[in-house]
């Protein structure tokens, strides 16, 4: 039960934070949410920083342009790019943190080579291509069908809810090849390239009016056979290892934000008057933000508990549920908090009487999403329920 | 860093575990309550385990331990609502003679500027440490004017009331003071997390076997989601409370005292939530005197009021906050 960083580990954090210091500020400011163009060229910007400066794919192989570094460094990389306030993955997320650790696990030689440095070079956009209307929560219903065809896969289907697809070059494309096997026995993941003919993308804007995801339509889209990872209609058990990553660790940036996001909204509740007093005068509000401080430091202890098991496996356990569940509802509290704070400042969506309503509003619309994706919280207790306390089945 | 338990850890867990399931299984807790306090015998073994000993040096006779693995051994001696003043003795090895060894049983009362003054165990106390403001003193718990409570909360935990507090041996200053609020906040959470942990176990264990509709009740997605919030709050209690232990230790990884705020404050609140939980899972019988559930919610009141409460934690972490730059 250790918590000391070692001395590699601290020397990493001293060049990094170094690095960090200057990098960051001459990145500038990211662009309007809306400027999509803009968006993909500061975060793919950013993201080719961090590869000239080292400071790319800290836990991907070295073969394929990444640092080969120790789970522990990928934290304190983590913990260090929060504090400096550096950009966030942003339209890197698929990729870097989902499709890619999926490619480094599962992918071939040529699927390794192909795409990883691209990914982290910041050259290649990825976007995920799993759910459907007819399969949500029940992912493993999706009936998007792939027939092989000489060496390519001939794809039928209409995917929904897939982020980043507008911008993508890449979907991590779920598949149904046996339609006769069980469900979760007949599926494939494909690498399918989003500029073949008979791909038809319609945006699908947000609660939040933002363009993040799409509906995608495939009419007889040939997709190379060799783009396949892992064996055909295995598709699900290669699902479950980029799931894992998506619950495990690919918030844990995210995380240590939410803290500075608390002190940042303890500043805002200082700056507001209420009844004639400064609102964190309020000791049920102070009382508030210190219960959801603790929350967030027994989480942050929870993934550094999670990250010390599977630096033996390279992925991440199944706690990695109970860390999605647990992180997306309090980041709800957290963003929630910050709109009751703001009192009548909350119904305005662009900032007023110099209080940051734009951002508080934007932090917690987006927030909604996050105990939707990835599997809601209700899946995840599921998860929990059955695969970790061994109940029953049964719907 | 590698915050998993080190082989020793796991030993020295699962031999607490051992002694603590076969010496005060689940069945002695209404006999126990019945008795009216602990025996004499018991803390005698629990000091043979080196519970009272665990952080005093070798050279002075202890087992050489640090707040890392205390956490572990008092998560359980919460599981099991080992009865008697575990944290107190604990602290005061070393400080008050024959605490360590078990010969002595030491209580204690935090001064918190306002009452009622409740002594736990009064009864059965040897010494009484009495932790100010300013300091720590050792009383004799003979000398105290204290009149017994007719029905505590917890029937474990019998309390004495006194009128007011004589001035006794003064045994350290503020530091010490501090000192032992933060060790003992630790501990007091991690008894939360065993708390936490058994009933999230007790309540799992009664939903796979009852059965209403013609199946276990476990199936039913209603209850299997309570049961996967009780086990996910768990985790995270044992998460913080573990970090706890190990910043108390290794004070350069963090701030204690924020560490053990958060610790006190999400372990106290898992074990609340889980024993009502547990409660409500044993449905009628989960209301019963005879079924252990409430026992642990009983317990989780008083841990919940020792080394300051969930506000007052809360309050300490909003002014960790406080000083941070504003948006």
């Amino acid at each position: 039960m250790d918590l000391r960083y070692s001395e590699s580990d601290e020397k990493f954090r001293r060049e990094l934070r170094a690095w960090l210091a200057s990098a960051v500020p001459k990145h500038g400011a990211p662009p309007p949410a809306h400027d999509w163009p803009a968006r993909v060229a500061y975060d793919t910007g950013w993201q080719r920083k961090l590869f000239d400066a080292g400071y790319a794919g800290i836990n991907w192989p070295a073969a394929y342009g990444g640092r080969d570094l120790s789970a522990t460094e990928q934290l304190v990389y983590y913990e260090e790019t929060a504090r400096a306030g550096a950009p966030y993955v942003g339209v890197n997320f698929v990729g870097l943190l989902h499709g890619g650790p999926t490619i480094v696990a599962e992918g071939t030689p040529e699927q390794k080579a192909r795409h990883l440095p691209r990914i982290l070079r910041g050259e290649e956009v990825w976007c995920q291509g799993f759910s459907e209307p007819g399969a949500g929560s029940d992912l493993a219903a999706l009936k998007t069908r792939a027939v092989r065809v000489g060496d390519d896969y001939v794809v039928n289907g209409h995917k929904i809810w897939c982020s980043f697809a507008h911008v993508g070059e890449f979907c991590e494309l779920l598949v149904r090849t046996d339609p006769d096997a069980p469900k979760h026995r007949g599926i494939s993941w494909l690498i399918c390239p989003m500029d073949l003919p008979g791909i038809e993308i319609r945006p699908l804007p947000t609660l939040a009016g933002e363009g993040e995801f799409s509906e995608v339509f495939f009419n007889d889209v040939r997709v190379p056979v060799a783009n396949r990872v892992g064996a055909e209609n295995d598709g699900w058990r290669v699902t479950n290892v980029t799931l894992r990553f998506e619950r495990g660790t690919a918030f844990a940036s995210e995380m240590i934000n939410l803290q500075k996001y608390l002190a940042d909204l303890a500043g805002v509740a200082r700056r507001i008057t209420r009844h004639g007093v400064p609102a964190w005068d309020d000791s049920a509000l102070r009382r508030e933000v210190g219960h959801l401080l603790a929350e967030l430091d027994a989480l942050w202890a929870m993934v550094k508990l999670s990250v010390s098991r599977s630096s033996q496996t390279g992925v991440p356990g199944l706690e990695g549920s109970a860390i999605k569940l647990y992180y997306t509802e309090l980041c709800q509290r957290i963003t929630e908090l910050g709109v009751r704070i703001l009192g009548r400042a909350g119904i305005a969506r662009d900032d007023v009487a110099g209080l940051p309503s734009k951002q508080i509003l934007h932090r917690h619309l987006n927030s909604l999403s996050l105990t939707i994706a990835a599997g809601s919280s209700q899946i995840q207790r599921n998860i929990v329920a059955e695969r970790i306390l061994g109940l029953p089945k049964d719907r | 860093m590698d915050f998993r338990l080190s082989e020793d850890q796991e030993a020295l867990r699962d031999g607490i575990r051992a002694f603590c399931d076969g010496r005060f299984p689940a069945e002695r807790l209404g006999e126990c309550a019945g008795a009216g306090g602990f025996e004499r015998a018991l803390w005698r073994e629990l000091a043979g385990m080196g519970v009272f000993s665990l952080r005093l040096p070798e050279s002075r006779g202890g087992v050489g331990l640090g707040m890392a693995d205390a956490v572990l051994v008092f998560a359980e001696l919460g599981r099991r609502l080992l009865p008697g003043p575990l944290a107190w003795s604990h602290l005061a090895a070393g400080l008050v003679e024959g605490a360590a060894s078990g010969e002595s049983v030491v209580g204690g009362l935090e001064l918190d500027g306002g009452g009622p003054l409740l002594v736990e165990h009064a009864a059965q106390l040897d010494a009484l440490l009495v932790v100010g403001e300013d300091g720590v003193a050792r009383l004799d718990p003979q000398a105290l004017a204290a009149a017994p409570v007719g029905v505590p909360l917890d029937p474990l935990t019998p309390l004495h009331e006194v009128a007011s507090i004589p001035a006794g041996e003064r045994l350290g200053g503020r530091e010490l003071a501090a000192r032992l609020r933060l060790e003992g906040g630790a501990l007091a959470a991690a008894q939360l997390l065993g708390i936490a942990e058994a009933t999230q176990e007790l309540a799992v264990a009664y939903a796979k076997q009852r059965e209403q509709f013609g199946r276990p009740i476990a199936g039913f997605q209603s209850i299997k989601h309570m049961l996967a919030d009780m086990y996910v709050r768990q985790e995270m209690a044992r998460a913080a409370v573990y970090a706890a232990g190990a910043t108390l230790d290794q004070p350069e990884v963090g701030d204690p005292a924020r560490a053990v705020a958060s610790a006190k404050l999400v372990a106290g609140e898992a074990a609340m939530k889980n024993a009502r939980t547990c409660i409500q899972v044993h449905g009628g019988m989960g209301y019963t005197w005879e079924m252990p559930p409430h026992y642990y919610l009983k317990r989780t009141w008083v841990l919940g009021t020792q080394f300051g409460t969930a506000d007052d934690h809360a309050e300490r972490l909003a002014e960790v906050l406080a000083g941070a730059p504003g948006l």
